[in-house]
């Protein structure tokens, strides 16, 4: 009896569709991002391996990004946020495989923006050690996207479980969970970052620390907010009578059903751990040289280049870091249109 | 409601209690201690120094006390305004600190009074009509307006108000007292976010309003359009944005650091900034509980406002 009309089937097709192309889409994240982490985070262990490792990731970025634009071709402000944000995943992807100059190689300082220099073209000129432009700023988005990805991510799983325990068990694990929250939004976000960052030592680990405890907080606090919504639901008394185990149902019911407002919460909060990162690393406490990254580089320039023949080399990594965050920022706007909209 | 504010109080009072005992707990630790250590006798000093050598100057520095008895101590100083004294400055801490914020109130108090008012009329003027050309222009200036990190806008307009123009001067260090010129790349780069950020939720507050039901009745009871907004969608669209006008108060604290840094501004934030990369712990110390306190406040502040303001919740 698998006739149009009869609502079970309907329901159950329309229940396996969108979580077949979610399963699609991780597999596309974690081919994205595995790789990607891989050469940033364990560059000397994997070896050889390193100028193999990336290749997969390039044609999983544009089939998502083509995935990306299909779903939410109803949104303009979300395609163009994908598309700011697929662009620099995609030159994150490829930096490796692209035509450009190395970018710690040291060739000829204080080169103008199409000047030509010892035989070399400096399309975008050269920093204040002679470093090509271009190519700086094109790997400099490597070490964002993946220290910003993995501390968002991080930082949601711990906010997330704890958002759902105190959300669903409430009691006791309500109120401590809730107070240890409340402490740690009573610091000004900053302050807790120069805090740990200065205990812990500077390194991209410790930022993952550190926007993990300074994130989760808010995270948890939406997480529990609709998890009390939700669990007065029917089906979370179905699953409790068939003697389902809370943890089961928490990860199982709850979860997935608060994926809606979280995507978009999690698109902002992208965008701000990219500002912190970037801040971080303009203030020194956040990732270190020589490698290329957009706080780096204006952190390097904002000493020497105060001329203003040289502010190339100040707006060139603002611009590309703006450009990201407006990416995801547009993008959660999108989303949130599109969610209102349904 | 007195019984909510003295919940609210007392709420406050034990979150200041724990922050107090974490932050000594952790600048109690043996990595901060030694960092005193070096900052007082020098790196080399403590290198040579041997494990019994050390562990008798802690004795002697009485760092070796109780953690109660130490943390008891600490507390009592507090109470009597005693901050200890700046390692890498060599002035009392309080001194230090009333003088760094002023000058970032200074900062900030400007930051709010150029603020409220142009970005509440901007938020009014696009939610009022939501999906006009108005609207659009207004909400696009103020997405991308958000999405320029600080350092990127601070970046930008030194660059083109500073070095290209030369309108204004570069660096805000003020070394031979106040001047207001060099004030206004710090202030305008903190209100182009600050902007963006309270015009996006004075918009979403006013455009939610205006599609309520009593709207649309004063609208069809024949009342001129500028009457509806003025006297019936305002008082509804404006509490949220005020409660978060107050909550700005925390954000500032956060963002005057890298904006200070930059523009060389000798206010709280560098200060803070300038003892954690020193490791002045005295100075972190204080600061941060100073920072703690102001954003324990303006959150209370912004709860009570929200009461004020809400009939539903005060009388609930």
């Amino acid at each position: 009896m698998t006739t149009a009309l009869d609502p079970t089937s309907a329901s159950s097709v329309r229940s396996l569709a969108p979580s077949s192309t979610g399963s699609r889409i991780i597999l596309l994240l974690l081919l994205i991002y595995v790789p990607l982490a891989a050469y940033v985070m364990f560059g000397p262990q994997i070896g050889a391996l390193k100028h193999y490792v990336l290749i997969p990731a390039i044609p999983a970025v544009l089939l998502l990004y083509g995935m990306a634009v299909r779903a939410w071709r109803d949104s303009t402000i979300a395609v163009i946020g994908a598309t700011l944000v697929f662009f620099w995943l995609l030159i994150a992807v490829s930096a490796p495989y692209l035509p450009i100059l190395d970018p710690n190689k040291p060739i000829a300082p204080y080169a103008l923006p199409g000047a030509v220099k010892n035989g070399v073209t400096f399309l975008l000129g050269s920093d204040l050690r002679g470093r090509d432009m271009l190519s700086r700023t094109l790997w400099g988005c490597q070490r964002v996207l993946v220290w910003g990805i993995t501390a968002t991510s991080i930082a949601y799983v711990v906010g997330a479980t704890f958002g759902l325990v105190a959300g669903y068990l409430g009691g006791w694990w309500d109120e401590i969970l809730s107070f240890i929250c409340n402490v740690l939004l009573s610091f000004p976000v900053m302050v807790l970052f120069i805090l740990i960052l200065n205990y812990l030592g500077q390194s991209g680990f410790n930022i993952v620390v550190a926007v993990t405890i300074s994130s989760a907080p808010a995270i948890m606090r939406i997480v529990r907010g609709l998890t009390l919504d939700m669990r007065t639901r029917d089906y979370i008394f179905a699953a409790q009578t068939r003697g389902e185990h809370p943890l089961w149902i928490m990860m199982v019911e709850l979860l997935p059903n608060a994926r809606g407002p979280l995507i978009v919460d999690a698109c902002l909060r992208l965008g701000y751990t990219t500002v912190a990162i970037t801040t971080l690393t303009f203030l020194g406490l956040g990732l270190q040289p020589p490698d290329p990254d957009w706080g780096l580089m204006i952190k390097e320039a904002a000493t020497a280049a105060l001329v203003w023949k040289f502010t190339y080399m100040l707006v060139i990594p603002s611009i590309a870091v703006s450009s990201l965050i407006l990416g995801f920022n547009l993008m959660a706007d999108g989303l949130r249109e599109l969610s209102l909209k349904d | 409601m007195l019984r909510l504010i003295a919940r609210r109080v007392a709420q406050m009072l034990l979150i200041m209690a724990t922050v107090s005992l974490i932050l000594f707990a952790i600048f109690d630790s043996d990595q901060f201690r030694k960092r005193v250590a070096i900052s007082e006798l020098g790196g080399f000093g403590v290198a040579t120094l041997s494990e019994q050598d050390y562990q008798n100057w802690l004795e002697n520095k009485g760092l070796n006390a109780p953690f109660l008895l130490r943390y008891g101590e600490w507390l009592g100083k507090l109470a009597q305004g005693d901050f200890g004294r700046s390692l890498e400055k060599n002035v009392e801490v309080s001194t230090l600190l009333s003088e760094r914020l002023f000058n970032t109130g200074v900062l900030a108090f400007s930051v709010l009074l150029i603020m409220v008012p142009v970005s509440l009329l901007l938020g009014v003027l696009a939610g009022m009509d939501e999906g006009s050309l108005l609207d659009r222009i207004i909400s696009i200036g103020a997405v991308i307006s958000t999405s320029i990190p600080q350092i990127a806008t601070a970046v930008l307009l030194t660059v083109v108000l500073a070095l290209g123009l030369g309108w204004v001067p570069a660096k805000s260090a003020m070394v031979d007292g106040f001047n207001f010129r060099q004030l206004a790349l710090p202030l305008l780069t903190l209100l182009i976010y600050d902007i963006g950020y309270v015009v996006r939720m004075t918009r979403a507050s006013m455009a939610e309003v205006m599609t309520s039901h009593y709207i649309r009745t004063a609208v069809l009871k024949g009342l001129p359009y500028w009457r509806v907004i003025m006297t019936h969608a305002l008082r509804n669209a404006l509490i949220v944005p005020f409660t978060l006008i107050f909550l700005q108060l925390n954000w500032l604290l956060s963002e005057v650091v890298v904006v200070e840094v930059f523009f060389q501004y000798a206010g709280f934030g560098r200060m803070l900034f300038d003892a954690a990369v020193y490791g002045d712990i005295a100075v972190v110390q204080a600061a941060t509980l100073v920072a703690v306190g102001v954003a324990v406040f303006s959150q209370l502040m912004s709860d009570i406002v929200y009461m004020v303001l809400n009939p539903r919740v005060r009388f609930a």
